[in-house]
């Protein structure tokens, strides 16, 4: 198609994988393919069915999470009160075991988020494939590895072939750059990109993030950037990986040692955009520019800086606009023109796989600590992973939050889907942490603000959604 | 996989955009371990109240059209997450075919997995369906071969779709039997992999 140009780091991994092509289609191999209890039974069934068997056990790996209980980890699945959930669980493992796959079951030290789990773990590699039935998936696409979520038809596709059918998406390009101000990082960014491309912005493309804004991020805060890719309709977001990946990936389970870690990273520094590739499409913004952000409405591209006002659905640009506005301020209990830091709230929750790793957690105790959550709202922190919660109690974190009037719980999904005991109830409004704001998401009626861990914390300790930067 | 030839059937309007996969089946419905039987939660927080009484306002709700087969909506339908629950409820309420202006990418690639046929208009096209389902005749024909929808009125609209999608819907043809045909090749890059990135091989 471009012949004369170089190749971006997207097309340099999807080349690196087609195995063979159909009818104008990719079979792309999978390096990693990462499962979990709610959107796997269905693909196992249908293996069973056609006496199939599983390609490349050793390329899976299993966790519990969705669905798990954030609390009472230890009494196992049978523990499990949700009696549904618990057949969904009882069948992972059942099916885990009938083919040999890995599995960090619940009550495992190593169990979490899938997405955070498959980092830290150092499964996640750069240049790799990688896919997973969540469209969270994006998450690992911080290491610069091709990673996207599919559907069940699909977690059956690759157990059985260890390949994924695809058509090549469009290159967009998103720069970061500059420094940001105090109190701003990867999930103010995030929800920026989104609140100016829109949920569909990205329909049909991986995008790519670039700029110094964005080489100056952790690991942690890469993974919230790449997680918060599929909310603006792209599959897949990259990040080149560089020696603040290395740094992370050196020494974790799964990594290689030794000779084979040179030889490791030798490849892995293959994985970059040539200077001379072009993209479908590119935007630049400016770091500086953006302000701690939230979310207003029922879409995660409703975003307002934490100093700005519910929108005014006269000011929308077509009817469609304006009943839409109108339909999510009437969900979410606002009248437009209020400044979004009137809006009270019920509960707080810090976590998911977006913002429940340890940097996330650090954050939000530096504003918890020595300070207290305000009267009558209930407050959770929910660990990543296993091993998340136990580094954060290493540090003292479990303390400085229960200390603040946080509940500290077990790992899980919780609150980010309601598919657990952790729900919103009717009319609650939460100052949240996760991906979604959707009507329903977090319970029925519940009202969502996505924001940063250290927002989340300042609202649970104002009792109203805060401007982080008054409590630096 | 069912095969999708021709459809003639009743259409739904729902006029609203990006209605994610939450709205079309919602959580607590993903607890199963089957694919059928997630009708019941189609749209559940559109059709039924808290205490799980109908809402009679909703479209689907309404006697016109109970027996719906096609759906007529906005943008950027299906958005969100991944949950392929979302096909399997639209189906087994009846919906065959969704029509709109745009899909989001994981929900329209998993429809084609489920002989669920999205359908892609022109904004003005999309309208004059929405309009004519209100009306008394709602009954749409999606000829996926000659790729037509043809409106209550007789109107014919054209739409895209890809070659190898169309023609393996067409047949209600399984995706894995197909690539398995390309197992060799899966070896041979295997074989490949393994000398070029030992350290991806189990110890």
């Amino acid at each position: 198609m471009r012949p004369m140009s170089g190749k971006t780091l997207y097309d340099k991994i999807w080349d690196a994988h087609v195995v063979d092509t159909q009818d104008g289609e990719a079979i792309l191999y999978i390096d990693l393919h990462l499962i979990h209890e709610v959107t796997t039974p269905q693909a196992f069934a249908g293996l069973r069915a056609n006496r199939r068997a599983v390609r490349r056990p050793d390329r899976t790996l299993a966790v519990a999470d969705h669905n798990v209980p954030t609390e009472g980890q230890a009494l196992g699945v049978d523990a499990v009160a949700d009696l549904e959930a618990r057949l969904q669980l009882q069948t992972l493992g059942k099916n885990v075991e009938e083919y040999g796959i890995e599995y960090f079951p619940m009550g495992d030290i190593r169990n979490g988020i899938v997405h955070v789990v498959g980092p830290e773990q150092g499964r996640t590699q750069p240049g790799m494939t990688i896919v997973c039935g969540d469209s969270h998936t994006s998450t690992h696409g911080a290491f610069g590895a091709l990673a996207h979520g599919i559907g069940t038809s699909e977690v059956e596709h690759v157990l059985a072939t260890q390949t994924l059918r695809q058509k090549k998406a469009r290159n967009f390009r998103v720069r970061i750059e500059g420094e940001p101000a105090l109190g701003v990082g990867a999930k103010d960014y995030a929800l920026a990109v989104i609140g100016q491309i829109g949920t569909a912005g990205g329909t049909g493309y991986v995008i790519e993030y670039a700029g110094s804004a964005v080489r100056a991020l952790s690991m942690e805060g890469r993974m919230t950037l790449c997680n918060l890719t599929i909310e603006g309709g792209a599959r897949a977001g990259l990040i080149a990986p560089d020696d603040t990946t290395f740094d992370y990936l050196k020494g974790r389970p799964a990594t290689p040692k030794g000779g084979a870690w040179e030889m490791a990273l030798a490849y892995w520094k293959t994985f970059f955009t040539d200077d001379d590739a072009v993209f479908d499409r590119e935007i630049v913004l400016d770091a500086a520019q953006i302000a701690p952000t939230v979310t207003w409405g029922t879409s995660p591209e409703d975003v307002v800086a934490i100093t700005g006002t519910v929108p005014d659905p006269a000011a929308a640009e077509t009817p469609d606009k304006r009943a839409s506005v109108e339909r999510a301020l009437d969900y979410m209990g606002l009248t437009a023109g209020q400044p979004i830091t009137e809006a009270k709230v019920d509960v707080v929750f810090i976590g998911s796989c977006t913002n429940s790793r340890i940097e996330d957690l650090r954050s939000a105790a530096k504003i918890a600590e020595g300070r207290q959550v305000a009267a009558g709202v209930r407050a959770m922190v929910v660990p990543g992973s296993g091993l998340v919660s136990a580094q954060a109690e290493e540090e003292g974190l479990d303390q400085i939050f229960k200390a603040a009037g946080f509940e500290w719980r077990e790992p899980g999904c919780s609150m980010c889907l309601g598919m657990n005991p952790d729900k919103l109830t009717s009319g609650q409004r939460c100052a949240s942490t996760s991906n979604r704001n959707f009507e329903g998401r977090q319970g029925r009626g519940g009202r969502t603000h996505l924001m940063s861990p250290a927002m989340a914390a300042a609202a649970a300790i104002a009792g109203h959604i805060a401007d982080v930067r008054d409590f630096l | 996989m069912e095969a999708f030839t021709r459809l003639d059937a009743p259409a739904a309007p729902l006029p609203l955009s990006n209605i994610d996969t939450d709205q079309i089946i919602p959580k607590q419905f993903l607890k199963t371990v089957e694919r059928t039987g997630l009708a019941k939660g189609l749209f559940y927080e559109y059709r039924f109240d808290e205490q799980g009484v109908e809402k009679p306002d909703f479209v689907l709700n309404q006697p016109a059209y109970k027996g719906a087969g096609v759906l007529i909506t906005g943008d950027n339908f299906g958005c969100g997450s991944s949950r392929e629950h979302a096909p399997w409820a639209l189906l087994d309420f009846g919906i065959k075919a969704v029509v709109s202006t745009s899909f989001a990418d994981i929900f329209y690639n998993n429809c084609f997995q489920n002989g669920l046929l999205p359908v892609v208009l022109k904004a003005e096209q999309v309208a004059q369906l929405m309009d004519e389902a209100r009306g008394g005749n709602h009954v749409v024909s999606i000829d996926l071969e000659n790729q037509t929808v043809t409106s209550p009125s007789g109107a014919t609209f054209t739409f895209e779709i890809d070659e190898q999608r169309k023609q393996k819907m067409l047949q209600g043809l399984d995706a894995i039997g197909e690539t398995l045909i390309a197992a060799p090749s899966i070896d041979l890059y295997e074989q490949k992999r393994a000398l070029d990135r030992p350290w991806l091989e189990r110890a």
